[in-house]
């Protein structure tokens, strides 16, 4: 019977199946951060278990750490005692890698796992971290779980799970000039909401998705658990193993080749059949921006904010009006004149060296606007930093008025000093708008690196394909 | 993990959707290393009229008093309704954790975010899906009782409201059993060590590249 991809990676990684479908699946790789994992060692010592493969492990330090000023430690006793307590675990129980604060290859988990090569196509990668979803890039079966399920792979290798439905992302045709993966994500989430992927495995797949990089089709399914899916997925092809070959975890030589070989299989079949089928147009889509305080409040920048006068269902208006407060906006006001504080680039969805190149690109030969009071660029991981500093990417932003940081998670969350303060409004290349979500009181808006770059410089939102073309007949 | 069998408890309203993690419990306190201690920073953004933050007295802080769990009436409250795709956004199981601390065991929803609804399980405690128009209906019912109290019976799935009416909900039998136990979860798989290892094994002759 013809089968899907996820079908596929189901099958290839199951122990075993109850009476009820409930089945003990087999988990390759375990991506490991200091917020969630510290009850998880502690459960597994006080039940006094042993890790089951600690060669699965591959950990880092990335949502507390500070982005500035590394030489003085983490300031914040709380987050310090965090750190320690991973340094600790991983040093009484192994890994396969470590990555600790001011480690010269630390970052962002979700992008030090494929950089390194630790995230291989096929594999089951499990991290106590929604994100995880990010991997299902590299035809991984990729999904964040919580505390409790990461003691459970600790202890047992496995997770108890029940197969999701399929859902098929179908996108056909080209990206207009400064339209991105990013775009796409919060275009795919306006369509299908962010409950319209909840118990599904979302595929990504059509000519619009074969032409992505890498970085693009993380950036997609690093979103897909915005859409509700907790795992997003993406075939393999010449790009995947591009991307892999030479990466420090990647298999060599003879194994190499025997690896290729089975990565070829990770498709669906031709004929499989999919729950739900859902169909975009590349040529569709322009520069996205969120005006609310869910991924799904998004429209295009060229649009204005919509009136809730106009949505029929009540909880869902008394939604909107709910947000636009919390934003300070008004209803049918041009996006464009939206006026921003802040700037951040960065995030497990944009942080790779690709969003840096891109950002800088628009970035380059230009300065910051007046009232832009701190605009950010965090690298995704110390190798991101490094490279986009051989580039010069740094001296470009630098030059334009943007701080050049060290790694980490950063204002996405703001667990860390990077925040902003309530009232202040951002253009974010991070995933969530939640009331709060980069700092209490703070209104977030997502967009793509161009996008953020472009706000930058006008001190607003702006269509970055015009810019650019401006800039090209200039 | 704690039994859940049946529970009489006091009902508050959520009246709001897609309520997310980030709102349930805060990044800030994220930096915890215990599992415990939570329930005051339950939904802190809108409980308080201050920012909260590790370390501070929250009995000092002033509470919010338009915000519902602060109004006389839902003090005590176990259940919890709301609308449509509770939990979503982070896998935090700090969410269930602060909601369990504050006193909550049961949620009522029109639909629940797959990472949240997991990790309640975990923890004991039981989130039930109804269908919209029984959503609106207790939320009615609930505005028009006050001291509003709902029995979740897990054992027969079904929930009684004062009025006499009864609703029939469904649980996946596994997650029922593993609650109406209390079982751990890292028990039972360990039951299955040998099928693991046999299994782990054979992978590691297959792909031995995903063992490096």
């Amino acid at each position: 019977m013809p089968q899907t991809l996820y079908e596929k990676l189901w099958q290839d990684h199951l122990v075993h199946q109850q009476a009820d479908g409930t089945a003990l699946i087999y988990i390759d790789r375990h991506l490991v951060h200091e917020v969630t994992s510290p009850q998880a060692f502690e459960g597994l010592k006080l039940a006094g278990r042993k890790p089951w493969r600690v060669s699965s492990i591959v950990a880092t330090a990335d949502h507390n750490t500070p982005t500035d000023h590394w030489d003085r430690g983490i300031e914040d006793p709380i987050s310090r005692l965090q750190v320690e307590t991973l340094d600790a675990n991983i040093r009484a129980v192994g890994a396969l890698a470590y990555f600790p604060f001011r480690d010269p290859r630390q970052g962002i988990v979700h992008v030090v796992g494929p950089e390194s090569g630790a995230t291989l196509p096929g594999m089951t990668v499990v991290c106590g971290d929604s994100h995880t979803s990010t991997h299902g890039a590299f035809a991984c079966m990729a999904h964040g779980i919580g505390t409790s399920e990461v003691e459970h792979v600790l202890a047992t290798q496995c997770l108890l799970q029940k197969q999701s439905k399929t859902m098929l992302l179908q996108v056909d045709g080209r990206l207009a000039r400064g339209v991105t993966a990013k775009d796409l994500a919060l275009a795919i989430i306006a369509r299908i909401g962010t409950a319209g992927g909840t118990g599904h495995a979302i595929e990504f797949a059509g000519s619009t998705i074969r032409g992505l990089s890498m970085e693009g089709r993380m950036t997609l399914c690093n979103m897909a658990i915005e859409a509700g899916a907790r795992l997003g997925l993406v075939a393999v092809d010449e790009v995947t193993i591009d991307y892999l070959r030479g990466r420090p975890f990647a298999p060599k030589g003879a194994q190499w080749e025997q690896a290729v070989a089975a990565w070829r299989g990770l498709h669906s079949d031709a004929d499989a059949r999919f729950d739900r089928v859902v169909e975009i147009t590349a040529e569709d889509i322009r520069p996205q921006v969120t005006w609310g305080t869910s991924p799904e409040m998004v429209v295009p920048v060229d649009a204005c904010v919509p009136d809730p006068a106009n949505e029929a269902d009540p909880v869902r208006r008394e939604g909107m009006e709910r947000a636009l407060r919390y934003m300070g906006l008004s209803p049918r006001q041009p996006i464009r004149e939206i006026r921003l504080d802040k700037i951040f680039i960065g995030s497990c969805t944009n942080s790779r060296i690709e969003d840096l190149r891109a950002a800088a690109a628009v970035v380059q030969g230009r300065k910051v606007a007046s009232n832009i009071r701190l605009a950010l660029v965090v690298p995704g991981s110390g190798l991101v930093k490094r490279q986009a500093e051989r580039e010069g990417l740094d001296e470009i932003f630098l030059a334009a008025g943007f701080e050049w940081r060290e790694p980490g998670c950063s204002m996405c969350l703001a667990m860390n000093a990077d925040r902003l303060e309530a009232g202040e409004r951002c253009a974010s290349t991070s995933n969530r708008n939640f009331e709060g979500r980069q700092g209490a009181g703070g209104r977030t808006h997502l967009v793509s690196p161009e996008m953020a770059a472009a706000a930058a410089i006008a001190g607003h939102f702006c269509d970055v394909g015009e810019l650019l073309g401006r800039k090209e007949k200039g | 993990m704690d039994k859940f069998v049946c529970l009489e408890g006091l009902v508050a309203p959520l009246d709001r959707a897609n309520v997310d993690t980030d709102a349930i419990i805060p990044k800030q306190f994220l930096k915890s290393i215990q599992r415990s201690g939570f329930g005051p920073n339950l939904f802190d953004e809108w409980r308080y009229l201050d920012a909260g933050e590790p370390g501070k007295e929250d009995s000092l802080r002033r509470l919010n008093p338009a915000f519902v769990l602060n109004q006389p009436r839902y003090q005590g409250a176990q259940i919890l309704l709301t609308r449509q795709n509770f939990g979503c956004g982070s896998s935090r199981e700090h969410a269930p954790w602060a909601l369990l601390d504050f006193g909550f065991r049961a949620l009522i929803g029109e639909s629940f975010a797959d990472i949240f609804f997991n990790n309640c399980f975990k923890n004991g405690i039981l989130p039930i899906v109804l269908p919209a128009a029984e959503i609106d209906a207790l939320f009615v019912l609930v505005e028009a009782t006050p001291g509003c109290r709902l029995v979740v019976d897990l054992e027969q799935q079904q929930l009684r409201c004062p009025d006499g009416r009864v609703l029939s909900f469904v649980v996946d039998s596994f997650r029922r059993e593993c609650l109406l136990n209390g079982w751990d979860d890292i028990g039972l798989t360990l039951r299955h060590a040998d099928l693991i290892r046999a299994f782990e094994d054979k992978r590691r002759i297959e792909q031995p590249w995903l063992f490096a």
